[in-house]
Order: C-alpha cells, then sequence, then structure tokens
C-alpha cells in the first residue's frame, strides 16, 4: 500500500469556504494553497475504498451510494468513461452552477480522480452555457495530463436535459431525451461502454474525501448520511442563495439563514421534483432524508422554496405543472397526455372554470400516471401536484366554488 | 419459469393490440395506453401474454422472468 502524507483539512465550509467574497473564480493556485496537493499516488482500489469507507451518496437528487456506482462500471471488457452532470435543469437548483463558477477545481479534481477509480482515460463535463465559460476557464489553468482526457459538453437549459440517460444520449450526439433501461448507463452509455454519471457537487465532496479520507467526511453529518451538501433557497427569503449545511443538520437553522418573510404558506422541499410541506410540518425537522420522510417530503436537488401567505398555491401548482408538462421529452403517453390533462384541470382551477370536474377525477388521474414513464419526470410532476392538494386544500376549495383567489397576483415560482 | 409483462413506454403508441388479447392482466388508460399488471404470469396465462406480446406493431411488449410484483 503507498504512503500517503496526510493533508491537513481547512476550516469549514468544505466546499464554500473556497469561493472568493468578490465572487471571482479561485484560481488554480488558491485551490492547492487552500486544499493541499491534488492527491496523486492513491491507486484505483485505493481511491474506491475511501469512497466506499465515507459513505458518500449521490448530491445530484437520487442519493445512490457513490462507492456502489464506481465499482458497477469496473468488470467489463471496455474501459468506462465518467460523465460528470452539471446540467442542473431544475430552475430552481444553482448549486452546481454555483460551484463550476466559483470553484470548479473542486469539480474538475473529483473528475479527474473518478477516471482514476475506474480506469477510465476519459472525463466528460457537461453543464449548460450560463458557466461553460468559466468551467472552460479553469481547465485551461491546468497543467496537462497524460493520464485523461477532459472534454465539456454543452447541455441545453431543458428540465430533463440531466437525467441520466437523456445526458447520455446528448452526448452521444442524441437530442438528450431520456432512454428505456436497461441498459443503464453503468452497463452501457457513452460510445457505448460503462458509463459512470456523477453529479459535479459529489466530485467535489469525492476531491476531497481522497486528500482527507473517509473518516474526516464522515466527521460531518449522520451515519446514515454523512458529509455536508449544498442547498439552494429562494423565494420569500432576504437572502436567497446556496448554502451549505451538514446533512442531518437542524432545517429551522438554515431557513434562519435565509431569512424568510414574516408569514410563509408553504415550502416547496426538492424543486420542482419534490413536494410542498406546510411551515409547521417542517418544526424540528432536519436536512436528512430520513426525518424528512415522515413529513411527506425528500432533499432531493436539495432546492428550497418560500411560498409568502400572500400567494395562491394552486396558482402557483398550476404554473409549474404546465411548465412541467411542456418540459416532457413527449416519448410516453402517459407522461404527454397525463401531464397536459393535470395542468388543464389545474389552470380551469386557478380560473375557477365552472366546468373543472371535481378534485377525485385529478386524483385518479394522478395515480394512474404514476411509474408509467420511460423516466420519473411524470412521477416527479405527480407527486408535486399530489403534495399541493394535500397542503393547499383550503385554496383549491376556494377555487373549486369559484370563491376569490387568495393569492395577489404575483407570480412567485421561476418558468423558464 | 414465471414471466410477466412489460412495456417500453417510448415505443408505445397505444394502438391498444395488447388490451384485447389479454385483458386479464393489461386495461387501457383514457388515452388509449396500457396499463399492465407486471405480476407474475401463471402458466394458464402465459399463451394469451405471448400472443399479446407477438401482436404488438411496434414490439413494445417483452415477457421478462418474473421479479417482484409491480405495475407498470
Amino acid at each position: 500500500m503507498s504512503v500517503v502524507e496526510p493533508i491537513a483539512p481547512p476550516a469549514p465550509p468544505r466546499l464554500l469556504g473556497g469561493v472568493r467574497p468578490d465572487g471571482r473564480q479561485t484560481s488554480l493556485r488558491a485551490h492547492l494553497a487552500r486544499y493541499g496537493p491534488f492527491p496523486d499516488d492513491l491507486r484505483a482500489d485505493e481511491l474506491r475504498a475511501r469512497i466506499v469507507q465515507s459513505g458518500l451518496a449521490g448530491r445530484g437528487g437520487a442519493g445512490f451510494p457513490t462507492g456502489t456506482k464506481l465499482e458497477s462500471v469496473l468488470g467489463g471488457r471496455r474501459r468506462p468513461v465518467v460523465v460528470a452532470n452539471g446540467a442542473e435543469g431544475e430552475p430552481v437548483s444553482s448549486k452546481d452552477k454555483a460551484l463550476l463558477a466559483y470553484v470548479p477545481h473542486l469539480v474538475i479534481d473529483g473528475a479527474v480522480l473518478a477516471t482514476r477509480a475506474v480506469g477510465a482515460r476519459r472525463a466528460i463535463v457537461a453543464t449548460t452555457s450560463v458557466v461553460m465559460g468559466q468551467l472552460e476557464h479553469a481547465l485551461a489553468e491546468r497543467p496537462p495530463d497524460s493520464r485523461v482526457d477532459i472534454s465539456t459538453v454543452v447541455v441545453p437549459e431543458r428540465f430533463i436535459a440531466g437525467e441520466e440517460t437523456a445526458l447520455v444520449q446528448f452526448a452521444n450526439g442524441g437530442p438528450g431525451l431520456p432512454t428505456y433501461t436497461p441498459p443503464r448507463p453503468f452497463e452501457r452509455g457513452v460510445d457505448g461502454v460503462p458509463t459512470l454519471v456523477l453529479n459535479v457537487e459529489t466530485l467535489a465532496h469525492l476531491a476531497l474525501i481522497e486528500r482527507y479520507g473517509p473518516e474526516w467526511f464522515r466527521s460531518a453529518g449522520t451515519t446514515s448520511e454523512p458529509g455536508t451538501a449544498l442547498v439552494t433557497v429562494s423565494g420569500a427569503v432576504s437572502v436567497p442563495g446556496v448554502y451549505e449545511v451538514e446533512l442531518g443538520s437542524s432545517f429551522s437553522e438554515l431557513i434562519a439563514q435565509a431569512t424568510p418573510d414574516d408569514a410563509i404558506r408553504a415550502y416547496l422541499v426538492g424543486g420542482y421534483f419534490g413536494t410542498w410541506v406546510e411551515p409547521r410540518s417542517l418544526e424540528g425537522a432536519l436536512v436528512s432524508n430520513a426525518d424528512l420522510a415522515h413529513r411527506g417530503a425528500a432533499l432531493g436537488a436539495r432546492a428550497l422554496v418560500a411560498l409568502p401567505a400572500g400567494a395562491c398555491g394552486v396558482v402557483e401548482t398550476a404554473r409549474i405543472l404546465r411548465y412541467l408538462a411542456d418540459e416532457s421529452a413527449r416519448q410516453c403517453g402517459p407522461c404527454v397526455h397525463g401531464l397536459a390533462a393535470v395542468a388543464e384541470t389545474l389552470e380551469q382551477l386557478v380560473r375557477r372554470d365552472r366546468r373543472t370536474p371535481e378534485l377525485g377525477v385529478l386524483r385518479r388521474r394522478l395515480a394512474q400516471i404514476n411509474g408509467r414513464g420511460a423516466c420519473r419526470h411524470p412521477d416527479g410532476a405527480v407527486a408535486l401536484a399530489a403534495s399541493a392538494l394535500r397542503v393547499f386544500a383550503d385554496e383549491f376549495d376556494r377555487h373549486l366554488h369559484g370563491r376569490r383567489c387568495t393569492g395577489r397576483g404575483r407570480a412567485i415560482m421561476p418558468i423558464p | 419459469m414465471n414471466v410477466a409483462i412489460r412495456v417500453n413506454p417510448i415505443l408505445c403508441d397505444g394502438h391498444g393490440l395488447c388490451a384485447e388479447l389479454f385483458p386479464e392482466r393489461i386495461s387501457l388508460d383514457e388515452w388509449g395506453y396500457p396499463i399492465i399488471d407486471g405480476d407474475p404470469i401463471s402458466p394458464g396465462l402465459e399463451g394469451h401474454a405471448r400472443r399479446a406480446v407477438d401482436a404488438c406493431p411496434v414490439v413494445a411488449l417483452r415477457l421478462e422472468r418474473a421479479r417482484a410484483t409491480s405495475r407498470v
């Protein structure tokens, strides 16, 4: 086993501590000064073991154990490829863009280390045009590395652009639509080879685990959800932005930092792929999947939006569902027709159309659509709509019976 | 060996022949797309399942080795 001089980790925050106050990109030199040298002499099996022991789980939204993902691309006849997923199609999430714009060398280190861990020679970093310029700037700073070829691909700003199979298809020259599985990318992906797709934030944590070790990583967070994670907070708050918190830490402390307006009607937890939750259901909540599961929510891509009391949940949900319907890849009948029908019903409710079907019809439709697409896009839309029916029951009732909407005409949710 | 039916929703165009030939396990939603009971198919029904799979004009159906129960 090779001897690695232990590098002392810097003071927290782990990822965002490297961000410059003036908003300019952290140079390679500053990156190395803060985090120490690139851990160049770890063998592939050592690199993988550190990730397995760390308990690192994907930070993109699915939360799959990263160690397991690393091992899934081994053992094939063909050399794997690494894809760094910085597509971030979720409109209310900006954590990945922040990493790529401000501290890209964390992500690039992670991508290179991932290739070393699985015997790959190629890494593709995928993101939108929003931050591609900053990424390219950082890549140009890197010294040449004969062991890896790093290329970039500009993905469209579509909601499903970051879906794993869609991203792989796009990298292969296709339109960037989800594909039927099996095969999953780890079996056959870019150029038909085993492909390791990892979110850029996952790679940033990976870069630090390889430097400081799994015990260091586990010194934050909980036993089942170790480490820190980035959370995007927006909506009716005075200090919106990307925050870094320990998993399992207090939800209210995070929200307090973002400073919500006086009266919050509900929080959207997990972005447009998440669910609505009432503030009182979040009392004592922790930033962890284990805790949020009891409250009808999940971390997902960790995008939080505060809906003020002056907005209407029916109106906002209708706007989001129409967006999600429009963002369908349009490949699967239940998604194309189902989401359009749900959006239409919600819009009928918004305008208090007398022909709106009763809510039982909507509920049955949601149940019918669920699980019947090739990807999870319709499932996310369905879960969001179902949570709206629960959380905004009063507002739905008002709209159904032609009473005045509680919203004051402001649209809160950003629709691209 | 127990088999189960699975649909590729991308290939599926809602022709509906499957539901006609295998109503025991396949019904159609309001837009004509199949709702499939993914439970293992008993040997007595396997013939119907195979006929439904073969009839699909876009080859969107497959019989697979049955795993846990599911609805697709």
